[in-house]
């Protein structure tokens, strides 16, 4: 389990890079964000939630039954939307108000 | 590269702002003009336990319950052994703690009549995502509290037996920092990465607790000689299979029973479903054939599904990533269950600074709050806030007409050096990488960890005193590229500090107070008679001095 970040989508804001939980995240030689210690990542999804441009993806790692689907998330004011996206294009949206406590 | 060493002074140093560090430094900023600076290693918006979020807050007392209720249900679920002026004085401040973590903004269920709405008799419900960056916004909103971000403390500056600040370095810029405080609070939670983990290869920090929590609190008090206590008392927790994601979410929320592999509800056949006899009942069933575990899920409807994944992305999203990844949820397949590998973490157990009821430790000036401080198991968040309040406050008192005490700049110089030296060697014949491979493959091994059902004897411990002494040795060869790798060195050697101090303790509970937390195979029942008792420890003289201490009880005042 780790994060892919999207060179192309990242905007260079640095947002990922401090909150990043175990400050595993860099920036490179243009100021984009990579994961430098991938194997570190505790799968918090903070940097996800950080990223305006959708740039931060969360997967499983083969060894804990992924099979190649991703997650990311977009926040709209109280709403957070989080779309996990297969390998076949399939995407899976679900969305939760932030201000609405847990049914269990 | 060498580091540029930087001096700060400040009234009250808070090391670690994660849950603890950050309630404490808001109680001091709310009630006084004092000076605090909160040193967190990484960010305080998302460090600690709290970065994905937390399903539920566990520590509330509803209605039909009261503090004293709540004691005798922790001593209960501890084997009769906690203490119980901390836990007293925790229960007592619990719901007012839970008032003010709603005030600034965080979401709780509530009725039609206003009222909380309870999951269960000491747990409520709330939408907890976002716990982490509203606490720490609330205290970012302080002139009083600066925040050193990115900033990861060593160890302690001690002087004629006092704490009189304490040594860290930035892994941002090349900063050492000396930092001069009245008093100090220790609030860096406990530890992981000290055991090899369920998912030891690419997925290895996919495990329950925050691995970025590597004891440096337990370590640098060890090494300053601080007494500590239990840390015999492992935490280990039953979680989803995989994913280690909580299982309280869907046992307690939807009332899903623990099943084996032929759909036997298995518990009760093995005693009273106390928190380790639920993961103890599950190893043995798993040791005996009648695997795998589960937590019986399948009927469920689709609505209460939904529910799940919601929940599950509020704290802990790997897990309904996976259903849906899998395309198969809990309505029609149930989930399964496994034991982590043991960490030591006083926030859930007792593991800890052995703190009078103040929450003052043994040396002066240094305080102790959260999963660092021991004696007072299930804290939870809401105990954590509670114990921060109650350190605080007597950390403020103990600052009162205090001044500042001060080193000579060669005692500065001395210890700018040992740090600089990792920077500046040759590099030995081991990496970081492969020191912490052997470090939890030791402690699995020998001192009672998943490979061996997590019972451990004389004998094994033994031989995992001599490896993690030699690891020890290799340690001190280190070789650190940039500012991020000297972060892993002195995680590992944080780590191995608290490995010592837990062998000791392992091998000095000559019973077995804890099925799987401590199972000694030399000692297999329980010893009333000589161990209702504390394990204590010193490090003095590079050794352990073991103390055994008699029960606290919850109208005492304990001083040290």
């Amino acid at each position: 389990m780790s994060i892919k970040i999207d060179k192309e989508k990242c905007t260079a804001c640095g947002k990922c890079l401090k909150v990043c939980p175990g400050s595993l995240i860099y920036k490179d030689e243009t100021n984009k964000a990579f994961i430098k210690y991938e194997k570190d990542c505790w799968g918090c999804t903070a940097c996800l939630k950080e990223c305006k441009a959708g740039a931060i993806k969360y997967f499983l790692g083969a060894d804990i039954g992924g099979k190649g689907a991703c997650l990311h998330t977009i926040q709209d004011k109280d709403l957070l939307h989080w779309f996990i996206v297969k390998p076949d294009g399939k995407e899976e949206k679900i969305t939760i108000n932030q201000k609405d406590a847990n049914k269990y | 590269m060498t580091l540029e060493p930087k001096i700060l002074k400040t009234d009250i140093l808070i090391i670690g702002g994660g849950t603890a560090g950050c309630y404490g430094a808001l109680t001091i900023a709310e009630n006084s003009s004092v000076e605090v600076i909160i040193a967190e290693k990484a960010n305080i918006k998302r460090s600690g336990c709290l970065a994905a979020g937390v399903n539920a807050i566990n520590a509330y007392i509803n209605e039909g319950e009261t503090p004293e209720s709540f004691v005798d249900y922790v001593k209960r679920d501890s084997d009769g052994l906690i203490r119980e002026d901390l836990v007293y004085t925790i229960a007592k401040r619990l719901n007012k703690v839970t008032e003010k973590i709603e005030s600034l903004g965080l979401p709780i269920l509530k009725d039609e009549n206003g009222k909380y709405v309870s999951r269960g008799k000491r747990s409520i419900k709330i939408n907890g995502e976002n716990i982490k960056p509203i606490l720490a916004k609330a205290v970012e909103e302080k002139q009083n509290i600066k925040i050193l971000n990115k900033v990861n403390i060593i160890d302690y500056i001690v002087k004629e037996q006092k704490i009189i600040g304490a040594y860290g370095f930035s892994i941002e810029e090349n900063n050492f920092y000396t930092i001069y405080a009245k008093a100090v609070i220790c609030t860096t939670g406990g530890a992981a990465g000290i055991y090899k983990s369920n998912n030891p290869g690419f997925s290895r920090h996919k495990m329950w607790y925050s691995p970025f929590n590597t004891g440096a609190g337990y370590a640098m008090g060890i090494r300053a000689g601080a007494e500590m206590t239990s840390f015999e008392m492992r935490f280990i927790a039953l979680r989803c299979k995989d994913t280690i994601a909580p299982t309280g979410t869907t046992a307690q929320g939807i009332g899903a029973r623990q099943i084996n592999g032929k759909g036997e509800d298995y518990v009760k056949k093995y005693g009273k479903p106390t928190t380790p006899m639920r993961l103890y009942s599950t190893v043995m069933e798993n040791r005996n054939g009648e695997g795998p575990c589960y937590l019986q899920t399948v009927g469920i409807t689709k609505e209460q599904e939904e529910e799940l994944y919601k929940a599950y992305l509020n704290m802990a999203p790997a897990q309904t990533l996976k259903w849906i990844e899998k395309g198969v949820g809990p309505a029609d397949e149930n989930l399964e269950i496994e034991g982590t590998e043991p960490y030591i973490v006083g926030g859930h157990t007792s593991s800890g600074y052995w703190v009078d009821t103040d929450r003052a430790t043994t040396i002066e000036g240094l305080y102790a709050a959260g999963d660092v401080a021991g004696g007072s198991p299930k804290k939870y968040v809401t105990g954590c806030f509670a114990e921060a309040e109650i350190a605080s406050i007597a950390a403020m008192e103990y600052i009162a007409g205090k001044k500042l005490e001060t080193l000579q700049d060669s005692e500065i110089d001395q210890k700018l050096r040992e740090v600089d030296s990792f920077l500046t060697r040759a590099a030995g014949p081991y990496t970081i990488e492969q020191v912490e491979e052997a470090m939890q493959k030791v402690m699995d091994e020998y001192a009672g960890g998943i490979s061996t059902g997590y019972i451990y004897s004389k004998k094994r411990l033994e031989i995992a005193k001599q490896r993690i002494d030699e690891l020890v040795d290799i340690s001190k060869t280190l070789k650190a590229q940039d500012l991020h790798q000297l972060l892993f060195i002195y995680e590992i050697i944080d780590r191995l500090d608290v490995c010592k101090a837990l062998i000791r303790h392992l091998e000095a509970r000559k019973e077995t107070r804890w099925k799987c937390y401590q199972e000694n195979a030399d000692y297999p029942e329980k010893d009333d008679a000589n161990f209702l008792k504390y394990v204590n420890s010193r490090y003095e003289n590079g050794e352990f001095k073991i103390l055994l201490r008699e029960p606290v009880e919850r109208d005492d005042i304990y001083e040290h």
